[in-house]
């Protein structure tokens, strides 16, 4: 087991290697014995503080930063564009280095610009975490992704994993198709051909466009939010349409070969990519993927704080 | 070129171990109000090998006994190159107004036990801590800790390295203080 990281930010899991994905995994567990703990609480990140700087909205992914930092006894502060200075014509580096000024030594951003994450890495002295780039990556969602598939089936490798929905403006399917590759799934996606990225083949994934045959292969289905605040154009005719194609009910699910997985990054909308039967089916490990999302940020958070240089 | 000495091996070794544990029953008898927890990731084969010899003695199956890992109580993370990749924790048992006995194989600066100490504190308040090694490196602590149990006291200045090896890892149970020149 190598015993660092290779990069010195978390940007995207296209910059990770193999090790340091099994690195993040096997500090996961660790830190997931913590969590469930009556105190649930270690002493390790006393001396950094960390900044959580969300330009676009998120519940999940902020609170879940936010529990991981806590409990790693790091000292948080948050900041939301909406209440900021940045609608006073602030940019970006100087918003950032006004915050670090204040002796912050990790910055986690999320932004609706692809590559902000690694632009920042560039401009400032801070360690960068990637919380969500535009239709860029979500490495941390990705992360928490692999890793409940391999709580639930005890290894990602070889596992028949299919994604399904808005494939074009998804940065969690992005982020997920490389985990996945790096270790070693077969991956499939599937969609509408107006959300399917052209070329996406050249990631090595299968493209399927039939919902049933996909879910007969796969072992495990990524139900995907049709990103409609994305969307600058119609993809397709209307929800309704889309909900009858692609959308996932107990009437599918029980018509399958053999019992798959469901999983979602959240937020669901309900009767649209998936239906409340099947959300809280016992195919569904949604909740359980909520709950390793802390594990893996503390586990990531842990390995980069240990390369902060004062 | 490595310069070795041994320092425990076989029937002594043995003998250690059993002595310790008899020194255990004195202050523990039945072991009803004690639990017994090993440190990763060196510490849990002492533990192992201490509970086992317990239970032939004692005739006695039913011992509290659990493995943690100090990783993230450490007080030198950011301090040393790498970061330090952590072992699991098992401990399936309350401490609370327990009598705990913290077990490790080396004791050097005491910073170990120290962080152990700390972590120990996330599973209850135990009614009394006591420090069982195999082997003590005195006159090198940093912090004013000493153990209850000793196996064996030995005097060894900072170039030298002591490893413990066990049967069911290395192949063999030995104690070696070595230099490496």
């Amino acid at each position: 087991m190598e015993e660092q990281l290779s990069v010195d930010h978390l940007l995207g899991i296209k910059y990770l290697t193999k090790q340091d994905i099994e690195l993040i995994f096997h500090t996961a567990d660790s830190f997931k014995e913590v969590i469930n703990r009556p105190i649930k609480k270690v002493p390790t990140l006393r001396d950094v503080t960390i900044a959580n700087i969300f330009f676009e909205n998120s519940t999940r992914t902020k609170l879940s930063f936010e529990l991981a930092e806590k409990r790693l006894s790091a000292d948080v502060v948050n900041f939301s564009s909406s209440s900021s200075s940045v609608t006073k014509g602030e940019t970006l580096i100087d918003t950032v280095n006004n915050i670090l000024a204040m002796k912050v030594d990790m910055v986690v951003m999320r932004h609706a610009f692809p590559g902000a994450a690694l632009f920042l890495s560039k401009n400032v002295n801070a360690k960068i975490i990637n919380a969500g780039d535009g239709a860029h990556e979500h490495p941390t969602q990705a992360l928490l992704d692999a890793y409940s598939i391999r709580e639930k089936y005890g290894n990602v490798k070889g596992k028949n994993i299919v994604i399904v929905g808005d494939i074009l403006h998804s940065r969690v399917a992005l982020s997920n198709i490389f985990c996945l590759n790096k270790l070693g799934a077969k991956v499939k996606v599937c969609g509408p051909p107006t959300l399917i990225p052209k070329f996406i083949s050249d990631l090595g994934v299968e493209v399927v466009y039939d919902l049933k045959e996909a879910l007969n292969w796969c072992d495990v289905a990524m139900m995907l939010r049709i990103q409609l605040e994305r969307q600058d154009e119609k993809y397709f005719p209307s929800i309704r349409e889309y909900a009858m194609r692609y959308g996932l009910d107990l009437k599918v699910l029980d018509g399958l070969k053999k019992k798959i997985t469901i999983m979602h990054p959240g937020p669901i909308n309900r009767g649209v990519e998936i239906t409340s039967d099947v959300a809280d089916s016992e195919h569904s490990i949604i909740l359980n993927q909520v709950e390793n999302g802390v594990a893996i940020r503390m586990a990531v958070i842990y390995l980069l704080a240990a390369k902060i240089n004062r | 070129m490595k310069n070795e000495r041994v320092l425990l091996k076989g029937l002594k070794f043995q003998l250690t171990i059993q002595r310790l544990c008899h020194q255990l029953i004195e202050n523990h008898q039945d072991f009803s109000e004690t639990a017994i927890i090993g440190l990763q990731p060196r510490g849990v084969f002492l533990a192992e090998r201490i509970v086992k010899e317990l239970q032939s003695i004692l005739k006695n199956s039913d011992l509290d006994k659990g493995n943690m890992d100090i990783t993230f109580y450490r007080d030198d993370f950011r301090r040393r190159e790498k970061p330090l990749v952590p072992s699991k924790t098992d401990i399936e048992f309350s401490i609370e107004n327990k009598k705990v006995v913290l077990i490790d194989d080396v004791l050097y600066t005491g910073r170990t036990i120290r962080a152990g100490l700390d972590a120990m504190l996330a599973f209850g308040r135990p009614k009394k801590v006591e420090c069982l090694v195999l082997i003590d490196r005195r006159f090198s602590r940093q912090l004013p800790i000493q153990p209850d149990y000793v196996g064996k006291k030995i005097d060894s200045v900072a170039e030298e390295k002591v490893i413990v090896s066990w049967k069911e890892k290395e192949g063999e149970d030995k104690v070696i203080l070595y230099t490496e020149k």
